[in-house]
Formats: C-alpha cells, structure tokens, sequence
C-alpha cells in the first residue's frame, strides 16, 4: 500500500504551480483566464505550506497560508476592478488586444 | 520630544510611523467619503503633512534598535534611514502631483488613500524581519500601486498600465510565495533570524537554494531589474506623470531596503550562492538599462530603462557582499531618488496650452525659453550618467569601489562601459535641450516644481562639497546590519 508523504503533497504543489504559469504565458484569450491562473499558482503555494506545516509539526505555515487565502482574495478583487476599467475603455479583454504600448 | 510622551507611546515607539500612517489614510478616508464639499488643495497638503509626520518619530527614535512581533518586525538604523528617505520620496512625489492632478481633472481623494497605504506597505517591507510580513507588506504596497497605475480610468493607456502591472505583479508575488514556501520547509522557520541559524548549520542544502532562487524572482520584479523589468517602461509611460513620479523614488528604496534585507539578514550564510544571482541580474539590468534606452522617443519610457539601468548599479554594490557593499548602496538610491525626483520635476512642468507633451523632442530649445530649468535638467542628465563631480558619480564611484575591493572587477568593468553607453541618451537630451531650434515654449512651471528641481539641483551640484552627512547616515545604516 503506498502512503502518500510529503514528497507527494510537493509534487502535485508543483505541477500546479507549474500549471499555473504556464497559464499565464501560453493563454492568448482572455484576461480572466490569467487571473485563474495566478489562483492556481496561490493554491499551489497553499499545499506546499500545509504539506510542510504537517510535516515539520510546526503551525506558522498553516498561519501563513490562511494570510495567503486573505490576500488573493483583496488580489482578485482588485484584479477585476482594473480589468474592468480596462473594458470599459478598450471595449476588450483579449490578451492579443492588450498592445497600446509597445518597444 | 518630552518624557511624558514618550512614557505614553511607550513600546509601541517603534511602530508610530507606521501606526500615522494608516491611521491617517483611514482618516482621509473617511473625510473623503463623508464630506461632500471636498476641498483638493487641503487633501493634498494633508497627505504631505501626514508622510512628513511619520518621519518625525523615526527621527526622534535616536539610534532605538530591537523587534517586535515575536520578532517579525525590526526596527535598526538601516530601516530608519531608508524609512525616512522612503517618506521623503513619498512626500515630494505627493507634493508635486498636485498641479498637474488638479489641472488633468484626475485628483481625487482616493489618491491621497493610496499614496499612504502604499507608503505604510513599503515601511513594512522595509522593517519585516519574518516571510509573513515581507508578503504582507510587499502585498500591502503592491495592490495600492496596481490601483494607481490605472488611477486615470478614462485612458486605454493607464488602464492598460494598471492590467499590466497587476498581471506581471501577480505572477511575481506568486513566485515570491512558492520561493517562500519552500524556504519554510526546508528551514523550519518564517523568521530571519531563526532561517539564519538553520542556514548556518545545514549549508546550501538544495530545497534552500531552489526557494532562494524563487524568492529573489519576486525581490527583484519589484526594483525592475533585468529579466523580470518588462512592465516598467509600459507601466511608466502609461500611468500619469505624478503617478510614475512616486513610482520611480519611493517603492524603488524600499524594495531595495527589503532585498538587502533579506539577502544580510536571513542568508547571510549563503553569501557565494546568492552573489553569483545578483551578479548575473546587474550585469544584465545595466547593459539592457543602457542599451534599450537609446532609440527611445517618449522620455517617461527612457526614465523607465534608466532606472532600470541604475537598479543594476545599485545591485552591484549589493553583490559585493561587505559592509561597504551595502553603505554604497544607501548611498546609491539616496541620491537615485534626489535625481529622479529632480527630473521629474521638469517632465511634469513639460505643458503646452493644450496640455501636457512628453517627447524629448519636445524639449527642443528649452535653454532660449527657460535657462534655469534647462542648465538644471542638464546638471541632473549629467549626474544621471554619472560624469563628476556631480552626485550621481559619486554614487557609481562608491558602488564599483566596493566591487573592486570584493574582487568583482569584472563586474566594476562591465558597470563602466554600461556607462558610457549610457551617458549616449543622457546628454542627448542635454544636446536636444541647448542645440535644437526652439520649438513653442512652455507654460510657465509651477512653484512646487520649480522648488523640488532647484532643491535637486543643488543637491547634485553641492554634494561633491559637503558628502559627509550621507556618508556618515549611510556608514551607520550599514554598519548595523553587520553586527
């Protein structure tokens, strides 16, 4: 029977992270979708702390990943309200449209 | 400051600059979401009077040294002295927004808010002695500068400046927490001083160095260096003058506060590893700093590459490694943030009839319409590319010596030769200002702007007579994280 360890938890951390920036460079579409994507790179974050805080029998990482959980949450909101100002002047919020500076 | 109040203040001491902050962006807050009849002028001086007033009780601090917070929150000579330059920085950048905010229709009461809940972040990154209230603090300045990046909501390009910066600053905060994640793992700690201990005994255990790597990613996106500068020169051509004002000067020195910080404090016992890091990143933030600032047009732009180019000087004295390292480096964005402020100054007074213009063609002729404020805006492009004996030399001066005594020559090498690039640009501006055919003059500049220019100015000029204040300041700073 395989028992899921701490070398487990980092690893799906990692992928998801991974995930999560790749996300963000490789999406061409949507503004909205970069905004899941850094939740994602967050949450990653999120398991790695909780994974080492078990781990290491010490609570400051379960601490700290409540403060990251606050933090995203003000992240997003603020994410929103920017990329909604951005669409009431652009009429978009298509990555491929995001060009009004350049060089 | 008599007893009596101090014996009130008491422990707290430490944190009363911080404490005047909030409590006066809350107090702006409320004035300005109760009161109709909002009174611009009063706002604006009462952001200054409160960032100026957080700096007096650093000041009257003495030379107080100790943490708070179970040790998450340090208080030592080096943070008040970047403390204070942070809130003089803040403080000039407010105090010239407000002509070119009121006559652009943009002043709004939620600026002075931003202004100062941004600075209390900054004060934090640069007092946090523990993970946790690093990210806060950086958080905390962060989501402030997102929001007044995109301050002017009726252009695409501040609005584009604002998704930009967000989306870029997100991802980097995101590095910065796996980084610290994995540094909490492997050490056993969120504190400075107990990931020191650890670092001492177990060496550069891999899962260290792969968290160092992650965390220094986020680190650096805040000072702009090379490879993680791309939203600078979009984030400061597009964001309004006064905003990238404050952007250039104040969140510059504090995050350099907390990178020197971090890397003296918490991994001091992985010096050659981290060393090797920032050598690579200041190599690569001057060269680009020089080079890509060339065929620049829009000279808000080509204050984005300069200083990105200077964040790379700055670093080289921090790659050093030693207690002269580090006194250079004070030295180094103490008189960055007088010359950019400086500068500044004359890209806000840059206004036509119909509006503000910011070409460097723009410039054409100014020494036949304004001798004063173009021989200054000269004095300040000398300086900026570092030709003596006007202050910006000698910040290079004490950077690369420090170099050299740590046996980085090559590093002192490079930094001289992206110097000379980069003097091109600088005295293209001196050459557009003194030798091109006048073009229309400018609106006559307002006084707050005139005041700071002529300030900077003297500074630049007068250093090279009277250096020891800085020094000795700097000297104290950086002696007290060597202890």
């Amino acid at each position: 029977m395989l028992e899921v360890g701490l070398s487990h938890y980092l690893s799906v951390a990692a992928v998801l992270f991974t995930l999560g920036i790749f996300g963000i460079f490789l999406n061409r579409k949507n503004v909205i979708v970069i905004l899941m994507s850094v939740e994602l790179m967050l949450l990653a974050v999120n398991i790695n702390l909780i994974a080492f805080s078990a781990h290491l029998n010490d609570l400051t990482g379960q601490i700290f990943a409540l403060f990251v959980l606050t933090v995203a949450a003000a992240e997003a909101a603020i994410g929103l309200a920017i990329i909604v100002t951005y669409f009431r002047n652009k009429g978009s919020i298509a990555v491929d449209d995001i060009h009004a500076m350049k060089g | 400051m008599p007893p009596t109040t101090a014996a009130i203040i008491g422990s707290y001491n430490p944190i009363l600059p911080e404490v005047i902050l909030v409590g006066g962006a809350l107090l702006l807050l409320m004035i300005g979401a109760f009161i109709k009849q909002k009174n611009a002028i009063f706002m604006s001086f009462a952001t200054f009077a409160i960032l100026v007033l957080a700096a007096v009780p650093l000041y009257m601090q003495g030379d107080l040294a100790g943490t708070m917070f179970s040790g998450s929150f340090i208080i030592d000579p080096f943070a008040r002295l970047m403390k204070i330059v942070t809130l003089i920085s803040a403080a000039i950048a407010v105090f010239m927004a407000y002509d070119y905010m009121s006559k652009a229709n943009l002043w709004k009461y939620e600026f002075a808010v931003l202004i100062l809940l941004a600075t209390a972040g900054m004060m934090m990154m640069i007092s946090a002695n523990d993970l946790i209230a690093l990210y806060l603090g950086i958080e905390l300045q962060s989501l402030a500068l997102y929001v007044i990046a995109a301050f002017n909501r009726n252009s695409v390009r501040s609005s584009e400046a604002g998704l930009k910066y967000f989306v870029l600053g997100a991802l980097s905060s995101g590095m910065l927490l796996y980084g610290m994640s994995l540094i909490y793992g492997f050490t056993g700690s969120t504190g400075f001083a107990q990931i020191a201990i650890s670092i001492k005994t177990s060496g550069a255990t891999i899962g260290i160095i792969f968290g160092l790597v992650f965390l220094l990613v986020g680190l650096v996106f805040k000072i702009s260096a090379v490879p993680f500068h791309m939203w600078t020169p979009d984030v400061y051509e597009g964001s309004p003058t006064p905003v990238t004002t404050f952007f250039a000067a104040a969140p510059k020195i504090a995050a350099m506060a907390m990178i020197v910080r971090v890397l003296y404090g918490a991994f001091s016992g992985i010096t050659p590893q981290w060393q090797q890091i920032i050598v690579i990143v200041s190599i690569a933030s001057m060269v680009l700093g020089a080079f890509a600032a060339i065929g620049q047009t829009n000279i808000k732009r080509l204050m984005a590459y300069s200083s990105i180019g200077h964040m790379g000087f700055a670093l080289v004295g921090l790659a050093s490694g030693s207690e002269t390292g580090v006194r250079a480096v004070v030295i180094y964005m103490v008189i960055y943030a007088i010359m950019t402020l400086g500068t500044f100054a004359c890209i806000l007074a840059m206004r036509r009839e119909e509006g503000t213009v910011e070409n460097i063609s723009d410039l054409a002729g100014l020494a036949k319409n304004d001798l004063t404020m173009a021989f200054l805006l000269a004095m300040l492009m000398f300086s900026l590319a570092g030709i003596p004996p006007l202050a910006g030399f000698f910040a290079k001066f004490y950077v690369l010596l420090a170099a050299i005594e740590a046996k980085l020559v090559p590093l002192a090498i490079i930094g001289v030769l992206a110097s000379v690039v980069g003097a091109f640009y600088y005295l293209r501006i001196v050459k557009v200002m003194f030798f091109d055919e006048p073009t229309e003059n400018f609106v006559p500049m307002h006084g707050s702007l005139r005041l700071v220019l002529i300030g900077s100015g003297l500074f630049v000029l007068g250093y090279v007579v009277y250096p020891t204040p800085l020094v000795t300041a700097a000297g104290v700073a950086a002696k007290s994280l060597f202890k």
